[in-house]
């Protein structure tokens, strides 16, 4: 298995008290300006950072801002990625552990920015003693922390125009496949499954209100303790099955070797009218626990799974 | 009962009688135990976060009975539940508890040490072992299919393991040189098994939730998978009880009275890890019932095998369907680890218990 559980890492982030999300810098200096003037203040999830040259070595121990590094331009100054990081597959992939940092590693790649997806270990304080800057994108709970997030990076790494234009881009892209999703009347609902010990989302997930632009909700939203637990519960076989959901996302394609037919065949789901329908489709688990460009491309699956539904 | 409680392990070969066993009738416990059981399942089947009434249940259950035609008007989805999801997982539960309950009664038994459950000699160190190599290396699809043939292999193993180091050290198989050699290599195989999760951090919480212990997935394909073993196990030590009552008074004492002991000794060790390896390969490492179920036994109404080995059978499958039912239903639909709820339940009773029965048999 090959990738970091986004609940996980979810846990792990508001365990100490991290997810505190970055604010970025709206306003003036990041949207009028088309290039970095450095040293640059950035307001991150982890403090106020100074980056104070241009970065040429970036070590990225987030897997989303790898996808998002490269989406923007960047690639070209990033040295290691870490070993969850299999997007773009340029990158370039190292045995770096991002749950478990190792400083001395990091060092070893002569870094002058390291971007992280949450610090539980004290990198930043660790790093700052050898004068690196430590960005922390902690996991988005919706779009518009995305969109920040690119800013961030892109001022960070001085590619502030691009990435403007990349959620230009990725804003255009999910517009068009929202208004070319097919109407419906109620809402479509939907299991979404993150693993097989029945761990879900709520609609008020980062996962959760993408889907909701399509008029989807989450049977998780009605499971107890939902809230509590982050928007991330764990539901249970009688539970699903009770509430007969229109469709099932499977999150555990590629972990857990799951698909349409493994499901059907789980005792007592074959009466579900998702599996009756034919409506339990595949996702990629990587682009589903990120909150990078890839977003998407799932958000386009799950349109076109609706699209099959409504023609047929 | 004349004064035949002393605990295991004390030599009492001065008073024991000509006949070895006086009588013991182990009816009214076993009885109160069925007792427990049916209430347990009645109840194990008819709670669960969708809300089926009872009658429904068993109008279905009476609807589905063969012979029986009766027409019940259950909904599919209504049936899936009862008969897929909750039903597999109460007659599991069942199983395993009644497992875990009676192999733990024959170890105390061998070992004539109250301490003694069934993990003592590595099942549960080579379960984990062999649960975390799929784990952490399986891809995908496999992982299901494999995990409980690996955590059969590995508990299996590990006994034989410890068997052969026990037997061949010291100067003769004595039961002290037998659990000290479970003690090395279940540390050897724990170490193995923390190395291996630690190196797999994206793999830690499926080993978490594993060693901790789930029916959350029971099936009646894991009910086939587990029954053979555990109907094979019970008759062993069932057919055993009396001899373990004899070993109770010291081994060399047992082989005065014409018993081979180090024979029993194996038979019950081997009947009992078959069917433990059994019961934790699909459920995973339930701790606490193999303790806490004979002894509360022996301190309700009996010290004597013949007692112990069947009513902790069926109380302990009792215990586990009721400690199942709190797993589910605490923090519903979520599941808390049933071993938490074996500790966190069990501990307390059996406190309240042995303080409450202080001249009791231990």
């Amino acid at each position: 298995m090959s990738r970091t559980p986004r609940r996980l890492v979810l846990a792990v982030a508001s365990t100490f008290g991290l997810v505190a999300f970055s604010t970025g810098v709206p306003g003036s200096a990041a949207t009028s300006q088309s290039s970095t003037t450095y040293p640059v203040q950035i307001a991150a999830a982890n403090g106020n950072i100074t980056v104070p040259v241009r970065p040429t070595a970036i070590v990225s121990l987030s897997p989303t801002a790898t996808e998002m590094l490269y989406a923007l331009g960047a690639g070209g100054q990033v040295k290691a990625v870490d070993s969850f990081s299999d997007y773009p597959k340029s990158a370039p992939r190292t045995k770096l552990d991002a749950l478990n940092p190792n400083v001395e590693a990091i060092v070893a790649y002569k870094p002058n920015l390291v971007v992280v997806s949450g610090d539980t270990t004290g990198l930043t304080a660790e790093l700052a003693k050898f004068g690196i800057p430590v960005l922390s994108d902690p996991p988005a709970t919706n779009l518009d922390q995305e969109y920040q997030q690119f800013a961030e990076l892109g001022r960070a790494t001085d590619h502030v125009a691009q990435a403007k234009a990349e959620v230009t881009k990725i804003k255009g892209q999910i517009a068009r496949i929202v208004s070319s999703a097919p109407p419906h009347g109620k809402p479509i609902t939907y299991y979404f499954e993150l693993d097989q010990t029945y761990y879900s989302e709520t609609s008020s997930t980062f996962i959760g209100q993408v889907l909701g632009l399509l008029g989807m909700k989450s049977i998780a939203d009605a499971a107890k303790g939902a809230a509590a637990s982050g928007g991330y519960p764990q539901l249970s076989a009688e539970f699903i099955i009770k509430s007969n959901p229109d469709y099932i996302f499977l999150a555990d394609t590629i972990c857990c070797g799951q698909n349409a037919k493994k499901v059907s065949q789980r005792p007592g789901w074959s009466t579900l009218r998702a599996v009756r329908d034919g409506h339990v489709v595949g996702l990629n688990d990587d682009i589903a626990s990120r909150w990078g460009p890839r977003i998407v491309d799932l958000l386009r699956r799950v349109a076109n799974s609706l699209t099959q539904h409504s023609r047929a | 009962m004349p004064n035949r409680t002393r605990a295991p392990g004390q030599d009492v070969v001065a008073d024991l009688p000509a006949s070895v066993l006086p009588r013991v009738s182990a009816r009214r416990p076993v009885l109160v135990a069925l007792a427990a059981l049916i209430g347990a399942t009645v109840l194990g089947v008819s709670v669960g976060p969708a809300d089926i009434p009872l009658a429904t249940i068993f109008s279905a259950l009476l609807g589905h009975l063969p012979l029986i035609h009766y027409h019940s008007h259950v909904s599919a989805i209504d049936w899936d539940v009862i008969w897929q999801i909750r039903l597999p997982r109460v007659v599991l539960g069942g199983l395993v508890g009644a497992m875990l309950a009676g192999g733990g009664a024959a170890y105390q038994g061998v070992f004539r040490n109250p301490l003694a459950d069934p993990y003592l000699l590595g099942v549960a160190a080579g379960a984990g072992l062999g649960a975390t190599l799929v784990i952490v290396n399986g891809s995908g699809t496999n992982v299901n299919h494999l995990l409980p043939f690996a955590a059969f292999a590995g508990a299996v193993g590990a006994v034989i393991l410890t068997y052969l180091v026990g037997v061949t050290s010291g100067r003769r198989a004595s039961t002290a040189s037998i659990v000290l050699a479970g003690v090395a290599v279940a540390a050897l195989l724990t170490a193995m098994q923390t190395y291996l999760q630690q190196h797999h951090e994206p793999d830690l919480q499926g080993v978490y939730s594993w060693i901790l212990g789930s029916l959350g997935t029971a099936s009646w394909s894991d009910v086939t998978l587990v029954l053979p073993y555990v109907t094979l196990s019970a008759v062993v030590l069932f057919l055993h009880r009396r001899l373990l009552d004899v070993m109770r008074v010291g081994e060399e004492e047992a082989g005065a009275l014409g018993i081979h002991a180090a024979r029993v000794r194996i038979i019950v060790v081997a009947a009992a890890t078959l069917g433990t390896a059994a019961a934790v390969s699909v459920s995973g490492l339930i701790g606490f019932v193999g303790i806490i179920v004979p002894h509360t036994v022996r301190l309700l109404s009996n010290a004597s095998y013949r007692v112990v080995i069947p009513v902790s059978m069926i109380g302990g499958a009792a215990f586990l369907i009721l400690a199942d039912v709190a797993a589910r239903t605490v923090q519903s639909p979520a599941e808390i680890p049933i071993g938490v709820v074996t500790a966190f339940v069990g501990a307390p009773f059996f406190l309240f218990l042995l303080r409450s029965r202080r001249t009791g048999v231990l």
